[in-house]
């Protein structure tokens, strides 16, 4: 799973995808995320990092892992051809 | 290390065209404490969801409106109207800051009476009271406000075979320009059937006519439809004392204050907007100040103001029960928290605060309740902050008609709790039980076995 290259990512939390000229904001976990994503870290790797460095559990973060990508893909900030 | 508090992943999309049907974001800050006691220690100790009742702004809120009034009326009397909240703590905090009670069926009357209050101060209003009650009442020396012409004749029955002089009122509807009016209630002013009323009382030598009431609305907006009313409610006093020479005791103007709530569909909060008890004082005792009374005649103003008095002196505690997304993408949160404890949140768009510290990041959400039924929805849409699975929320302003109008539905009813003026917490109504709800209940012999 991959965020798509021409998606901009800046430091203070806003995601920007070109193609559509569509503005997002994501909280500092999000970020992370969507970094983590970038660099194309698998899902169960940054499942990992979430439980090691965040007061939670691991169904909880599963869910929740689940649903944020879930809204990357509404989103289109997913590469297509990649599967879930 | 020690790990970071955790709050779930979000994206969201920017929209230019704020602010959206979820409306602004409005919660700033955590509500961690009631008067200085904590939510989460409440919860632990008493469960949830829980009513927490504030002793103080209970207080507060009434001493304020008696100053509101008193400051600007000779002589003032409040009457706690009990369906707004009928716990005996409650009215008894009420009593002790020396309301009378206001009472509309006989079992709310009784309740008055276990609570204490003399029956002289009992004001007992409605369109149902039996036969029995208005014994009760004519006995009690009550003050009986009349709603119809079968009420009339069966107290003037009574009274006459009782041999005591019932003391009534009637209740008056009128038009002061709202929509809707409220004729159901009482006789209409400017038909004449109040007139007509008041004839038959003065006529009857087993009634005394000690008062006028009226009751315009409720969650009104419009200091100035009490401003009409007050002075409508003066000409019939006056018309009686020119034309019978008979001077009325009081005048009651009834209930309906707006709290400070949100009501559904109002685009600005309601603290922003709704008047103020100061506003309504002012409207009500300038009409009848400027009305034709000599100012050492002025009758007594009683007024029975319920929700105005307790919606904010009461919190709703609850925990989330998961977070969910719905097929169209947004976001839903399950509480323990369903539409049969609070039943306002079908008038109100209720103010949820979380009970501990999040960000500044919110998501547009859907808050429902735990009942398996689609009518369950606490708010159809909020920008809440990221609140996790076990997480509580306050409720607030929730003090008006939720803890007489709760249903024993799937659920059972949860625990109310007050807070004292030293901190204390007190139970003040326990929580159902199935044993409790089994005790209403019979089987027939024959259904007593089966077998599967
Ligand atoms: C006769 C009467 N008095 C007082 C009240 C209390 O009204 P509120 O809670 O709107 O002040 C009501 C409620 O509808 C009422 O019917």
């Amino acid at each position: 799973m991959k965020i798509k290259k021409n998606v901009a990512v800046s430091d203070s939390g806003f995601v920007f995808n070109p193609t559509t000229g569509e503005s997002f904001s994501v909280n500092p976990i999000g970020m992370k995320i969507v970094e983590m994503l970038k660099k194309e870290t698998p899902t169960q790797e940054i499942s990992n990092y979430i439980l090691e460095n965040y007061e939670t559990d691991a169904p909880t973060i599963d869910k929740d892992l689940y649903d944020f990508i879930e809204m990357l893909k509404q989103y289109s900030l997913i590469e297509e051809n990649e599967k879930a | 290390m020690e790990k970071q508090r955790y709050e779930r992943p979000i994206i969201k999309k920017l929209e230019s065209n704020m602010p959206n049907k979820f409306g602004m974001r409005t919660e700033y800050r955590p509500m961690t404490h009631i008067d200085n006691v904590g939510v989460k220690d409440l919860i632990n100790e008493h469960g949830s969801p829980l009513f927490v009742i504030s002793e103080k702004s209970v207080r507060d809120n009434i001493r304020n409106a008696r100053k509101a009034f008193e400051t600007r009326y000779p002589k003032v009397q409040f009457a706690w109207s009990y369906k707004t909240n009928y716990l005996d703590a409650v009215c008894r905090t009420f009593h002790q800051e020396g309301s009378w009670a206001e009472v509309v069926s006989g079992f709310e009357y009784d309740k008055a009476i276990h609570n204490g209050v003399d029956g002289s101060k009992i004001i007992f209003n409605g369109p149902d009271k039996t036969e029995d009650d208005l014994e009760k009442a004519i006995k009690n020396n009550s003050l009986i406000h009349i709603d119809h012409l079968d009420e009339l004749y069966t107290v003037r029955k009574l009274a006459e075979r009782m041999d005591i002089k019932a003391q009534v009122a009637i209740r008056v509807n009128m038009d002061t320009g709202i929509y809707p009016m409220w004729d159901r209630f009482g006789f209409n002013y400017e038909n004449g059937q109040a007139w007509d009323a008041l004839n038959k009382i003065m006529r009857s030598d087993v009634m005394e006519l000690v008062g006028l009431h009226t009751h315009i609305g409720t969650f009104m907006l419009s200091p100035n439809a009490y401003a009409v009313a007050a002075g409508k409610m003066a000409d019939l006093a006056i018309g009686i004392r020119d034309k019978y020479g008979h001077e009325i005791q009081y005048i009651d103007m009834g209930g309906g204050f707006a709290s400070q709530n949100n009501l559904k569909g109002a685009y600005l909060p309601g603290t922003d907007i709704n008047p103020t008890i100061d506003d309504f004082a002012e409207a009500i005792t300038s009409a009848l100040i400027n009305s034709n009374f000599k100012p050492e005649k002025l009758p007594l103003l009683i007024l029975e103001t319920g929700r105005a008095l307790i919606d904010d002196a009461a919190y709703l505690l609850g925990t989330v029960i998961s977070n969910k997304r719905l097929s169209d993408g947004r976001r839903s949160t399950i509480l323990d928290i369903g539409v049969n404890v609070l039943f306002t949140s079908f008038w109100y768009d209720h103010k949820i605060t979380p009970a501990q510290p999040f960000t500044q990041h919110t998501e547009d959400t859907v808050v429902y309740g735990p009942l398996c039924m689609n009518i369950d929805v606490i708010r159809e849409n909020i920008s809440l902050p990221l609140l996790n699975k076990g997480d509580h929320v306050v409720i607030q302003n929730v003090g008006a008609y939720n803890m007489t109008q709760w249903m024993q539905f799937i659920t059972l009813r949860p625990r109310i709790v007050m807070i004292d003026l030293e901190g204390n917490v007190h139970v003040v109504r326990e929580r159902e039980n199935l044993q409790r709800l089994l005790e209403f209940e019979k089987v027939p012999e024959h259904l007593k076995t089966f077998e599967l």
